[in-house]
């Protein structure tokens, strides 16, 4: 009788997998420990210092940040320019931003925020990408949003928006009062201006560029 | 009526079934009220909104799905060793604080709803993160069922007889349950935080449950066609190299954007645009399989067909080409970061997950149900009744309309909202208001009362085709 082929061999394809399984998780856990570094956050030193990280430290929000086209990477990345003022300061510390954007985040998990909108591309679809929200023009002195809510700066009108939705409907479709405080809309607030902040490689693409405001120039 | 069952783990099984199909009903329900959201804005606002029905939607998809999964192992744990689950009393309990859990976490959710930002609501209300939502208590009481549970498969498999199934079982739902860890923590920094929550959700349903399919799948060719072991066992090693080869590196397409590096590019776009491979595999090796004992039964000059359990393996067919479909095809769609780029986060990605759910597991999970009914009334070769094909029709019907509907939807979101608009909040409404999204959400609420009323037929079904005197015994 003929030898039998190794290709019907169940142990052969049971190592097979066995291989190829170990060969790819061992890929990931080294591609993840390339990975984590890069995405960890970055510190007030780096942002004074003029290092670029692509998540940069809670004290961005004393920053002004604008989405650029980078010629080089043919796609648009957050670009952090001059002081600006974040309720009314501009020289928030590592602890005091660290603790607003504590606080926004766990508001955001706190609130289901990501059950209707999505960040960083990821949630649900019933409302809009909150990724680069921070940078809509609809919230910029030519928008509509700091008439309607009556507030004379991007932030206020946020957190105003915010801690009263209903009250400012945008279309049909209302964002509900989930119960959110001042407190803790700025926080929120602290954490969508961090949001914006991270590079997610041009996603999304064009951001506001029908209206043209979006580059701060 | 009395079961004929004997062994207490496939009576342990039947109780996972019919918990699962409760919470599969509910997820219905639930995507019912969230789909009348879309087109009827006001329904239940500030009473129970979006976020919460959808919230119950997805979490009511995992949990009937685990439980059918957890069930299933059950079910095939005392064919396959020949012996009595091991510590089938620490199961059984288990089975019961789950059970109490869920429904704990499932009322917090409909009457609590929200929390104050801080830890006690991470703990006791909600996570927030899509999917992942159980509060942290939850999670606990998750990971000491999940190693419940998996201590019984070990125990079992390796005192039993430890066929090449149960092997990649044991393997397979130790990852599982191993990965739902990576999911529990809390952190400041959003990037860091999804890249943790992928290697629950992407490694979860994009490589332990689909090994898993492939699993119940050779076990269901065996018992229902009485395909040869060996065939099948060397294809489900194929499977398992094929799968988890192409997605354990195809978690690369959730890296795109969220703020990991270029490269996940290249890694994400080659591995993902290989995952389709085994579903094609997976669904050649259930069709051949079938021609291959119907021929061999027929050449000995017997007619009839070798299928002992009609309505099961339909589902188990209908899983072959769904994950293909639906996994492999809608998934390969918008996988490319050059389209993903557009694409990610619209209806598109909508329409993928209900097809892939559905077509990748509810189906397979529905076939393990009917199997359980057959070996509950101890029938030989069980007939599909005229509500089994009603049935069987309305819920495929409705999830491929729903699938089409979403789909349409997305393509006008995709133009509008992202290429024109460029995603902004005022691009975002332009897209929901256009014609043709309106109109692809009315056919998706039309299509998903359709599937509603086929799952209500479903359930009539198994609980009334196994007293149907047509069957043989």
């Amino acid at each position: 009788m003929a030898k039998r082929s190794v290709w019907s061999d169940n142990r052969f394809w049971q190592r097979s997998a066995a291989w190829v399984t170990g060969f790819a998780s061992i890929l990931l856990i080294w591609l993840t420990f390339d990975t984590i570094p890069q995405i960890t956050m970055g510190t007030d030193a780096d942002l004074k210092g003029g290092v670029t990280k692509r998540v940069p430290g809670p004290t961005v929000i004393n920053y002004k940040i604008t989405y650029e086209m980078d010629a080089k990477r043919m796609h648009e990345i957050p670009v952090i320019g001059d002081k600006e003022l974040f309720f009314g300061r501009d020289d928030w510390s590592e602890e005091e931003a660290g603790a607003l954007l504590h606080l926004g985040k766990l508001g955001s998990q706190a609130k289901n925020c990501m059950d209707c909108h999505t960040l960083l591309g990821n949630g649900a679809y019933y409302a809009p990408d909150l990724t680069k929200a921070w940078l809509d023009p609809a919230w910029g002195p030519e928008g509509s949003m700091q008439a309607m809510t009556g507030k004379s700066t991007k932030e206020e009108a946020m957190a105003e928006f915010l801690q009263h939705p209903s009250t400012y409907p945008t279309h049909a479709r209302m964002m509900p009062d989930l119960g959110i405080t001042a407190e803790e809309a700025k926080g929120l607030v602290a954490f969508l201006k961090h949001m914006s902040s991270i590079d997610t490689n041009g996603f999304p693409r064009n951001f506001g560029r029908m209206q043209g405001a979006v580059n701060g120039k | 009526m009395a079961s004929s069952l004997t062994s207490e783990s496939k009576k342990l099984a039947t109780w996972y079934f019919t918990f699962a199909a409760i919470i599969f009903g509910a997820q219905l329900l639930f995507g019912l009220v969230a789909a009348i959201q879309y087109v009827v804005p006001g329904f239940l606002f500030e009473l129970l909104d979006f976020s919460i029905a959808r919230i119950l939607h997805i979490n009511a998809l995992v949990v009937w799905m685990v439980f059918a999964m957890f069930g299933s192992v059950y079910w095939l744990l005392p064919d396959e060793t020949g012996i009595e689950t091991v510590g089938i009393g620490i199961a059984k309990l288990l089975y019961w604080i789950f059970v109490a859990a869920i429904v704990v976490v499932i009322l917090v959710y409909l009457f609590i709803q929200v929390g104050p930002a801080d830890q006690t609501t991470i703990w006791f209300i909600t996570e927030g993160r899509e999917y992942l939502e159980a509060p942290r208590w939850a999670d606990i009481g998750i990971v000491v069922v999940a190693l419940g549970f998996v201590f019984n498969l070990y125990a079992t498999g390796m005192k039993g007889n430890r066929s090449g199934i149960v092997t990649v079982l044991m393997a397979d739902m130790l990852a599982f349950a191993g990965l739902y860890l990576a999911g529990m923590g809390y952190t400041d920094n959003i990037s860091m935080d999804q890249y943790w929550w992928w290697w629950v959700i992407h490694l979860w349903v994009e490589a332990t449950w689909e090994v898993f399919v492939g699993a119940i799948a050779a076990y269901g060719l065996i018992t229902m066609i009485g395909a040869h072991r060996k065939v099948v066992e060397m294809w489900l090693w194929i499977e398992v190299a094929m799968l988890f080869g192409s997605g354990i590196l195809g978690i690369g397409h959730h890296y795109f954007w969220i703020g990991t590096p270029e490269y996940w590019w290249e890694i994400g776009a080659l591995f993902s645009a290989l995952e389709p491979l085994p579903l094609v595999a997976m669904f050649i090796h259930v069709l051949y399989d079938w021609g291959k004992m119907q021929g061999e039964q027929e050449a000995k000059g017997e007619a009839k067909s070798v299928i002992t359990n009609k309505p099961a393996f339909t589902w188990f067919v209908l899983n072959a080409f769904g994950n293909f479909l639906g996994a492999g095809i809608w998934g390969f769609f918008h996988t490319l970061p050059q389209v993903n780029l557009y694409t990610h986060g619209t209806q598109f990605t909508s329409a993928h997950g209900h097809l892939a759910f559905f077509g990748a597991y509810a189906t397979i999970l529905i076939g393990m149900f009917y199997l359980a009914v057959q070996g509950k009334n101890g029938i030989k070769v069980m007939h599909a009744t005229k509500k089994s094909i009603w049935a069987t029709s309305m819920i495929v019907g409705g999830v491929v309309g729903m699938t089409i509907a979403l789909t349409v939807a997305g393509y006008v979101q995709v133009l509008v909202s992202r290429a024109q608009m460029g995603a902004t909040w005022a691009g975002f409404f332009d897209g929901q208001s256009g014609m043709w999204f309106a109109q692809g959400m009315d056919w998706r609420l039309v299509m998903g009362v359709i599937t509603f009323l086929g799952f209500l037929i479903l359930v009539v079904d198994l609980l009334s085709i196994g007293k149907n005197a047509k069957h043989e015994r």
